[in-house]
């Protein structure tokens, strides 16, 4: 821990490899970033795509880069960054590694929402609104039937995976009462894609975003990191627990679902990002500003690699996330149980 | 089995219920003091498991005289004996295969879970919520897209392996001993989720496979046939003997494994046993009706109340209610889903989502 002190008496602690990790990930989202906007039936060179960002090169490269493939890159970053933000809280919220919005149905309710949509009929805009009140609704079940006096842990985790089970059964009929057509289109949205993302994808989530990350960065990181202590430090230490909860718990489910609303539900993106932050940090805490960074960089980069994987065949960028996701897990169940600490 | 095991298993009912270890999955421990004496529990809990049978036989009834086309009683019998009857073709093509699908899968359901709580003293346990039918149903994908296998007689193996990766994995990963209910769930749930967006990819690639799979992955019994009930008959018997032969070892293992091998149980062999009957049980009902969830959760909890924790009992009990809960599901979601059905994986995971909720809103199993 490294104290900042500036003349005038304010002072800021933070940990130099925290930061470290946090930097080299911008950079990393970044650089990727650069790649994304200068790839595909165009090719472009870093500087070009800068020049065009900047305004210059022909009509043609601005049209390109700011109207084509900034919006996608946009889309990413921030569904990356909501996803690994939400993720985080969750996992520090419910103290368990495993704690992550796809493990404990938010997603599922989400996706509910979505599908009924593509049932009943509606466009692009009414699904992305399903999604966010499947999503909610979703939230709030779990929470009240967690709810006994006060929300701990793991009954959070086994209400969530109980009422997960039941979405997934009713997710499946949905599908079976949909058109073959229609079916597909929700399949696709349902393993998560940014094909054909715009603006309008990404405003929404940019506005939430950028109302909640503040609150939850600056206004509840530091009593979450006490809250971690126990509920009984916590509470000697000040912290008004219940409130507290219920913000955060909020606050994430509104992140993870109108990241669904704007990507479909890309699968563990929420899980895996603040875990490797925490690994590359090491430090103890819910480590949020180094996981947004890290969610950000992933899901650029496995949008890239579903692009380019297989040439003249786009994949969803779910489904490289479910697999790179999947693999890691495994890993982490064998690992984190060998260390007693799941 | 050596002499000490069976000795120790026929002790009196009693001694059993009262050893705390045993009833870690059981809802109450009995208080001995208000407990009928061992015969009258005895015929107790036979006349109880004639009554499921008759139970079981009424739902098998209805099962077959339900549908979208009704047939009352008279003509389900005639349909059943003569081949000269209107009523044959229905009886014999549709309504029947579909009757003993849903009694195989559910039998098979019911008693792997069972087992596999008692094996992992998890109250919890149950083949869908552990990801081993997502296991089956991930083989059974990619057996479907990639290598081209339409037919039950294929899917069959390939759910198999699904399910045994997954039993082993679930298993060595987030299971072994001292494992707590919730993070065996969580393992579980963490490898359904893989799964089922594995299984969600491989349907992306191809619109055939996806219209296959996304009646299959719903769990149904509606495209049952007389094939298709042959063709995993055999394993699922298999499998259930298996897990009949370790009830009385099972017993002795949950007394924890010094004891049970004090007891001349081999708890590795027995563990081994078991995993080999869940798997075959669970891959060959997820092959043929898709992947159902809860039913291996609920019919043992429900059974454990009636019967107390003994497996020479519960086994049989759930043997018997797991196809009629089954069985009475798929009945309900074609009563509902008129004119159309409700698939019966839906209809179970309603009805038995909020027993789990109960379950851990309880207390008991969410405690790490």
């Amino acid at each position: 821990m490294t104290v900042l002190r500036t003349p005038g008496g304010l002072s800021v602690r933070f940990r130099p490899r925290a930061l470290a990790v946090g930097l080299g990930a911008t950079v990393l989202a970044a650089g990727l970033g650069l790649v994304a906007l200068g790839s595909g039936d165009y090719p472009m060179g870093p500087t070009d795509v800068l020049r065009a960002l900047t305004g210059g090169g022909s009509v043609a490269e601005q049209f390109i880069v700011t109207e084509l493939r900034l919006p996608r890159l946009v889309t990413a970053l921030l569904v990356g960054a909501a996803l690994a933000l939400g993720g985080a809280v969750f996992q520090s919220l419910v103290r368990n590694p495993l704690g992550s919005p796809d493990i404990l149905g938010f997603t599922q309710g989400a996706s509910t929402g979505a599908l009924v949509v593509v049932v009943v009929g509606g466009g692009s805009l009414a699904l992305a609104g399903a999604a966010v009140v499947g999503g909610l609704a979703t939230g709030l079940l779990i929470y009240a039937l967690a709810w006994r006096r006060g929300v701990h842990g793991y009954r959070l985790v086994l209400v969530g995976i109980g009422v997960s089970a039941i979405l997934t059964g009713v997710n499946g009929y949905l599908l079976t009462r949909a058109p073959l057509m229609d079916a597909a289109r929700a399949v696709l949205w349902l393993t998560g894609s940014l094909d054909g993302r715009g603006w309008a994808n990404a405003g929404p989530l940019l506005a939430v975003t950028a109302v909640l990350a503040p609150l939850v960065l600056v206004g509840c990181a530091p009593a979450l990191r006490m809250m971690e202590l126990g509920d009984d430090t916590a509470s000697a230490l000040g912290v008004p627990l219940r409130r507290l909860r219920l913000v955060l718990l909020a606050s994430a489910v509104l992140l993870v679902s109108f990241a669904a609303a704007a990507a479909g539900p890309v699968s563990f993106v929420a899980l895996v990002a603040p875990h490797v932050a925490r690994r590359l940090t090491r430090a103890p805490g819910p480590n949020l500003l180094p996981s947004m960074a890290l969610g950000a960089a992933l899901l650029v980069g496995a949008d890239l690699v579903a692009q380019r994987a297989f040439p003249g065949h786009q994949l969803p960028v779910g489904v490289v996330t479910g697999v790179l996701g999947g693999g890691y897990l495994v890993w982490l169940l064998a690992v984190e149980r060998r260390a007693g600490r799941l | 089995m050596s002499t000490a095991v069976r000795r120790v298993a026929t002790l009196p009912e009693p001694t059993l219920d009262a050893t705390p270890t045993v009833t870690t999955s059981a809802p109450t421990v009995p208080d001995l003091s208000t407990a009928p004496p061992p015969k009258r529990r005895l015929a107790a809990r036979a006349v109880g498991l004639l009554g499921a049978v008759a139970l079981l036989v009424v739902i098998l009834v209805l099962s077959i005289a339900v549908g979208a086309k009704s047939l009352p009683l008279a003509d389900v019998w005639s349909g059943l004996l003569h081949h000269d009857a209107g009523e044959y073709a229905v009886v014999h093509r549709m309504r029947l295969p579909r009757t003993l699908l849903g009694l195989l899968a559910g039998t098979a359901l019911g008693v792997a879970g069972a087992v596999m709580q008692a094996l992992t003293r998890n109250p919890l346990a149950d083949p869908g919520l552990l990801g081993i039918n997502a296991g089956a149903s991930a083989a059974v994908a990619v057996a479907a897209t990639f290598l081209g296998v339409t037919a039950i007689g294929g899917y069959v193996w390939f759910a198999l392996l699904g399910a045994a990766l997954v039993t082993a994995l679930v298993y060595a990963v987030g299971g072994g001993r001292g494992a707590t209910p919730a993070r065996l769930a969580l393992a579980g749930a963490a490898l359904n989720a893989t799964l089922y967006s594995f299984v969600s990819a491989v349907m992306l690639l191809d619109t055939a496979s996806l219209d296959r799979l996304r009646f299959w992955t719903v769990g149904s019994l509606a495209s049952a046939d007389s094939a298709t009930v042959t063709r995993v008959a055999p394993f699922i018997l298999v499998g259930l003997l298996v897990a009949l032969a370790a009830a009385r070892p099972l017993n002795a293992l949950a007394l924890g494994d010094d004891a049970a091998r004090a007891l001349g149980a081999r708890p590795a062999l027995i563990r081994g046993a078991v995993i080999v009957a869940v798997t075959l049980l669970c891959g060959a009902a997820t092959a043929a009706c898709g992947p159902i969830v809860f039913v291996g959760l609920l019919v043992p909890h429900l059974v454990r109340a009636l019967t107390g924790p003994d497996l020479r009992w519960l086994l049989p009990y759930c043997a018997v209610l797991a196809p009629a809960l089954l069985l009475g599901a798929d009945v309900l979601g074609r009563v509902l889903g008129r004119p159309g059905e409700l698939q019966v994986g839906m209809v179970t995971a309603v009805l038995g989502g909020p027993l789990f909720l109960w379950l851990v809103s309880r207390g008991r199993v969410a405690h790490p």
